[in-house]
């Protein structure tokens, strides 16, 4: 139950272009140890910014 | 074995077809319809999409996504399939598949059922999964790019000149739905104007107050949504405020193209980021909430399945069944604009390539089944109030005696106090030429709704729910829209001064959005003011114009099939390929060259400044001023016309050509992007 709610809520996420966070901070973590990655806010702002910065990638 | 209940959805799904195909005379219900269309997705799916991803693509489930050798953990994330199934199907999913269908109604509910079905199956789903595949194999490169890298710069860029007037048609006339839905409705134009400082403060809230938090402030740009709409009702009967928000279309049609030309260039914070919340959530939300509803209440088809408008002279767009019903149901059974989707973000989000059928074959048959119910909501209104909502006011006048004298005049036989009670009960002054798709399927979830929530009483809310649900998509669409088209714009007057291309100098981005804004603003002026309601103009040229970028992707798929030396399996983007061709080439050289002024742009225009010339007066023009903008704005919609039709001929030729040189190369040609040519990042 617990899973589909995250599934859910990350699903939701991304419907309007906010990936993982989580996820992010893996990728990070794994490849680049030696770099801070961006805070939580940084994130979303970054991903905000690529997401709508060009319109809003949707369809009529 | 494994086959056996693929084989009884199958049956289940013909004999659902087959009663729908054939009962006349009576009234079935509205799941039979329903039922055949989820059993042939389901089968479609299984086998179809299954053969196309093993036989014609060669799927390879071990080779790397661009998601997974350029992981960035920003652009390139591999993510689950059913998470971005939802992305995929929320960028996919908009007005298109629920206005097409509505409109396609007055041909009767059979011919938009067996065209959404077939299509989807045989080449919307195919041009979707095709255009994925295609960019998942190229780092998730773009259709212009893609063109660009098969087929040539030169049609990459007639590609690019294509979609940008394309996306011109689109947000002309997704605007001019706007209006057509607001105009002369203070609740619904309240509602709709108290999304903008609601969204404001949401951008306020996620900026300063809780950044990031987009759960929290969605819920609460909810409940402002609900209050608003509630709220609205007292507006619409106060003698002081009802006045303030009623506006004449034209008036909206400029509110439109001024609010157009101020939110695209607002930061995206402000206004464009949170909306989206709220218009993609509330548009999942509706779209379940309606399928919900439907299987509830079950209600019966009151549309015939087949009217005597098939032959055309119909209200609601004028031509015949051919070709012009295949263009009016555009997306839901085939959309072109999907091929930008399918090459935009998705494909660098696959995790792997055995993801892909979920995502572009099953993400496009959902929009499909979201067409399904459109169509299903637009035929179980009483077929007078259809078509009393649905022809423009030269044919019904603007009581409701005239018009349900003209509608019973058709055939469909309906009281003046049913169009009185209808109007009273979804809380309006009026339902009378309500054209544009979105108020006919407002009232029929209110209808919907109000059967399983609230009852009656609750008609009014749930009307004025579903036209803000559709209103608040369509202004982010409008917004988004124009900040993509100036991107686009900039990219293709760069071609020639490259100094235009700088996305972060101010006077480009500018100019661009001016031009941007004052060509679909001229369109959607042009519908406004048409006698003809505009959707009757309009919406042709938008549907020849996105059946002609679907043709222009699935013949990119088809030079990709051959380049990969699949010339043997090239049938499956061949065929829709072909139909395409053939609807849209004869239904923009009707719209270009018919002698029957109700179609032919030429026509219309030679009909009225001949008139013109004798010094005469043609309904509905009022002065020779009227005229000469009739005259005018008909040979606009000629010519843009005549530039798709070059677009898409001239692309013919080069995907001919190429393919000829791939057939006679004895080695795979195509030019696929692999791991190692990418550094990692």
């Amino acid at each position: 139950m617990r899973k589909l709610l995250g599934h859910i809520r990350e699903m939701a996420l991304l419907m309007v272009g906010q990936p993982s966070y989580e996820a992010y901070l893996r990728h990070m973590a794994q490849r680049h140890p030696d770099r801070t990655p961006m805070d939580r806010v940084e994130f979303f702002r970054n991903r905000e910014q690529a997401r709508y910065g060009g319109g809003a990638g949707k369809c009529c | 074995m494994k086959h056996l209940p693929w084989i009884i959805l199958a049956i289940i799904g013909a004999i659902a077809l087959s009663v729908t195909a054939t009962v006349r005379g009576e009234q079935i219900s509205a799941l039979w319809i329903v039922v055949a269309a989820i059993c042939t997705f389901l089968v479609a799916y299984r086998y179809y999409a299954l053969f196309i991803s093993r036989q014609v693509m060669g799927l390879d489930p071990g080779r790397p996504t661009p998601a997974v050798y350029r992981a960035d953990g920003l652009d390139y994330v591999a993510t689950d399939r059913r998470v971005l199934f939802g992305h995929h199907f929320a960028a996919i999913a908009g007005a298109g598949p629920l206005v097409g269908p509505v409109l396609a109604a007055q041909m009767g509910y059979l011919p938009g059922t067996l065209w959404i079905i077939a299509g989807v199956v045989l080449a919307g789903a195919v041009q979707d999964f095709m255009v994925l595949f295609i960019s998942m194999r190229r780092d998730g490169r773009s259709l212009g790019e893609l063109v660009r890298m098969e087929m040539g710069p030169v049609a990459g860029t007639i590609a690019l000149v294509g979609t940008f007037m394309i996306m011109v048609i689109i947000l002309a006339v997704l605007a001019l739905i706007v209006v057509k839905a607001l105009a002369e409705s203070p609740w619904g134009m309240f509602t709709v104007a108290a999304t903008v400082p609601l969204a404001m403060a949401m951008g306020a809230y996620t900026r300063w107050i809780r950044p990031g938090r987009i759960g929290e402030v969605s819920i609460l740009g909810f409940v402002g949504l609900i209050l608003a709409i509630v709220f609205g009702q007292n507006i619409a009967e106060s003698a002081t405020w009802a006045p303030v928000f009623t506006f004449t279309p034209v008036q909206l049609c400029f509110i439109l193209i001024g609010y157009g030309a101020i939110a695209s260039v607002l930061p995206v914070w402000l206004l464009l980021a949170p909306r989206d919340y709220l218009s993609t959530f509330l548009k999942i939300g509706a779209i379940a909430a309606l399928a919900l509803g439907i299987f509830i209440m079950a209600p019966p088809l009151k549309m015939h399945a087949l009217t005597q408008f098939t032959g055309g002279g119909g209200p609601v767009w004028s031509g015949a069944l051919f070709p012009f019903l295949f263009i009016t149901i555009a997306c839901g059974a085939v959309s072109g604009f999907h091929a930008l989707i399918a090459s935009g973000t998705t494909p660098k989000l696959i995790s792997t390539e055995s993801d892909a059928p979920f995502i572009g074959y099953g993400g496009m048959l959902m929009e499909a089944f979201v067409a399904i119910m459109a169509l299903v909501g637009a035929s179980i209104l009483d077929p007078g109030i259809y078509f009393a909502m649905n022809s423009p006011a030269a044919i019904l006048g603007t009581s409701p005696e005239s018009a349900a004298a003209a509608v019973t005049a058709m055939g469909f036989p309906v009281h003046p106090e049913l169009l009185v009670q209808t109007a009273k009960d979804v809380g309006e002054h009026t339902i009378i030429s309500r054209t544009g798709g979105a108020p006919t399927l407002a009232v029929a979830m209110a209808e919907i709704f109000s059967h399983v929530v609230g009852g009656p009483a609750m008609k009014a809310f749930w009307y004025h729910f579903a036209i803000l649900f559709e209103a608040l998509f369509i202004l982010t669409a409008v917004d988004a829209g124009t900040r993509a088209g100036r991107f686009m714009l900039q990219d293709l007057i760069g071609l020639a001064v490259p100094s235009f291309r700088a996305h972060s100098s101010l006077a480009p981005g500018m100019i661009a959005t001016a031009i941007c804004v004052a060509a679909w603003g001229f369109f959607l002026y042009q519908g406004v003011t048409d006698p003809l309601g505009g959707v009757n103009t309009l919406w042709p040229v938008f549907g020849i114009s996105n059946q002609m970028l679907a043709a222009v992707a699935l013949m990119l798929a088809t030079v990709v099939l051959f380049r990969m030396k699949k010339n043997r399996f090239a049938w499956v983007t061949v065929l829709p390929t072909a139909w395409l061709l053939i609807c849209t080439l004869s239904a923009g050289a009707l719209k270009l060259a018919s002698s029957d002024p109700k179609v032919g742009f030429l026509s219309h225009a030679a009909k009225f400044s001949e008139a013109a010339a004798r010094g005469e007066l043609l309904a509905p023009a009022k002065s020779m001023e009227e005229m000469r903008a009739i005259i005018f704005n008909d040979r606009v919609d000629a010519a843009l016309c005549a530039v798709f039709l070059f677009v898409v001929l001239s692309l013919l030729l080069f995907t001919i050509r190429t393919c000829l040189v791939a057939l006679r190369a004895d080695r795979p040609t195509v030019h696929e992007i692999t791991p190692d040519m990418v550094p990692a990042e």
